[in-house]
């Protein structure tokens, strides 16, 4: 069953078109890698997935519901999509806890009794109880991010979207937030993940699609596009990666 | 005989001084209570209610700033050009004495409301919309990527952040407002500085009581520059100080 379908995507930025048609889907419970090199419109196409970027043209289908026509609510498609930013972007002004439940309560109207219930136990997923009530920036880096993980996951989305989401940590940290991750890809979460941890990648994804230029230039499983990647651009991208 | 004459003007002079002082003293006692009452009576209220009205104003006009509607931002910026390059009296004349030409009639209270938080007004937005446009985007992104309406991202997570940045500058000028309360004298009201020039015009003692006039503002403003740290201090809990 197809979770998302994204149908000639294009975007542009005045004269600039970052993406030239893009062509994807996403089936549930699957996990959907995008690698390529920087400036390729990885980040904008999983960005206009949840219209976080308005899409220029093309159609975006979620749930079997087009969500590029006009009048859809944004709101509620985004609330069934759980996103984590490059840089984490927890709100520094609430505690950790606040930072997982505040979304649930004011978007989905759960009580708070639920919401802090939902909040421990997600933070028991990403090995962070004892940080419930300090604020974000007492944390690493890497425990920033395991928290915008669980606070994404608190509104129990269909799939989750993931921007690059170790980046921007120290090589230290990565793994824990993949450990994060990997566990969640166990559990059946459909994923969407732009990323330059070419190992992880290959370990986690069931498909790996191979963005330039603003378009998908291949589309393989990991074994594949890693072992015997078909057109030069792959080729040289992964040459100089790898 | 010369020294007896010299120490006999001596303790004249003393004595006249003496005399001055109990005056001056008695002055004090007596009028102090007077430039307290226009403190409470009028000069507070008038800084109070200007304040709270000028934010309203301020943070309207920066939202009209950042809407991105050209006609709001236009009229946002017309606003904000005659206002800053005008003087602040002048504005309080057109309104007290200028507006009744046109059939309006205002008291000097209700005026001096008017003018002063329209001219807070200006100074706030500008202060406003940089608060608001310092919160970095991420922080619009993840509200967004949250499902929340446009509404609930200002409530929750733009203004309480964007007030922690505006608090200081905000601060000082409400004690910029509450000094310029002083100018509204010119519209009748009975304000302190105002009660103070109709006190020295009948005793004569401009120094003390202009000195007194300093002393009530220095209290009033003392006040509020110790809320000013609490509110800051509460505003900042979460931030810390040495980060890693």
């Amino acid at each position: 069953m197809k979770m998302i379908e994204i149908r000639n995507l294009c975007k542009e930025y005045g004269k600039l078109q970052v993406l030239k048609g893009v062509n994807l889907s996403i089936n549930k419970g699957e996990v959907v890698s995008i690698i390529g090199p920087s400036g390729s419109g990885k980040s904008t196409t999983l960005r206009c997935m949840n219209l976080i970027e308005e899409p220029t043209s093309g159609e975006i289908i979620f749930n079997g519901a087009s969500i590029t026509e006009r009048g859809t609510n944004k709101e509620q498609v985004r609330q069934k999509m759980g996103m984590v930013f490059q840089q984490f972007n927890l709100f520094p002004h609430l505690s950790i806890i606040d930072n997982i439940t505040l979304a649930q309560r004011i978007v989905k109207k759960v009580n708070k009794d639920q919401a802090n219930e939902k909040a421990m136990f997600l933070l028991d997923r990403v090995h962070l109880v004892d940080k419930a009530n300090v604020y974000p920036g007492n944390l690493s880096g890497g425990q920033q991010q395991r928290i915008a993980i669980a606070r994404a996951l608190a509104m129990d989305p269909d799939i989750m979207l993931f921007d690059e989401p170790t980046s921007a940590l120290d090589p230290e940290m990565v793994g824990e937030v993949l450990e994060v991750i990997k566990d969640l890809a166990k559990e059946g979460m459909t994923i969407a993940l732009v990323s330059h941890e070419m190992g992880f990648v290959r370990e986690i994804s069931d498909r790996v699609l191979f963005m330039d230029e603003g378009i998908i230039m291949e589309e393989n499983t990991p074994k594949e596009i890693f072992n015997c990647p078909q057109n030069p651009r792959t080729k040289d991208f992964l040459s100089k990666v790898l | 005989m010369t020294i007896q004459l010299t120490g006999y003007c001596t303790i004249l002079s003393y004595a006249a001084v003496g005399e001055r002082t109990l005056k001056l003293w008695n002055y004090f006692w007596k009028y102090l209570p007077t430039l307290f009452t226009a403190a409470i009576r009028y000069t507070i209220p008038l800084a109070l209610l200007s304040f709270a009205l000028g934010l309203l104003i301020g943070f309207i006009v920066a939202l009209m700033r950042l809407s991105q509607i050209p006609i709001l931002v236009k009229i946002a910026e017309l606003y904000s050009w005659i206002i800053r390059g005008t003087p602040l009296i002048v504005q309080l004349f057109i309104i007290f004495y200028g507006l009744p030409s046109f059939g309006i009639l205002l008291d000097g209270f209700t005026s001096g409301v008017i003018g002063l938080s329209i001219a807070q007004g200006a100074y706030n937005s500008e202060t406003i919309r940089g608060a608001i446009l310092s919160i970095p985007k991420g922080q619009w992104e993840a509200a967004k990527a949250l499902g929340m309406s446009k509404m609930q991202m200002y409530l929750y997570i733009i203004i309480p952040q964007a007030a922690t940045v505006a608090v200081p500058s905000l601060s000082n000028s409400f004690i910029g407002l509450t000094k310029d309360t002083s100018i509204c004298g010119i519209l009748t009201i009975k304000e302190i500085f105002h009660r103070g020039q109709q006190i020295v015009a009948t005793i004569y003692e401009p120094m003390l009581i202009y000195l007194m006039c300093a002393l009530v503002y220095l209290i009033i403003n003392t006040f509020l520059t110790f809320l000013q740290k609490g509110i800051e201090k509460r505003f900042s809990k979460h931030i810390v100080v040495s980060n890693k």
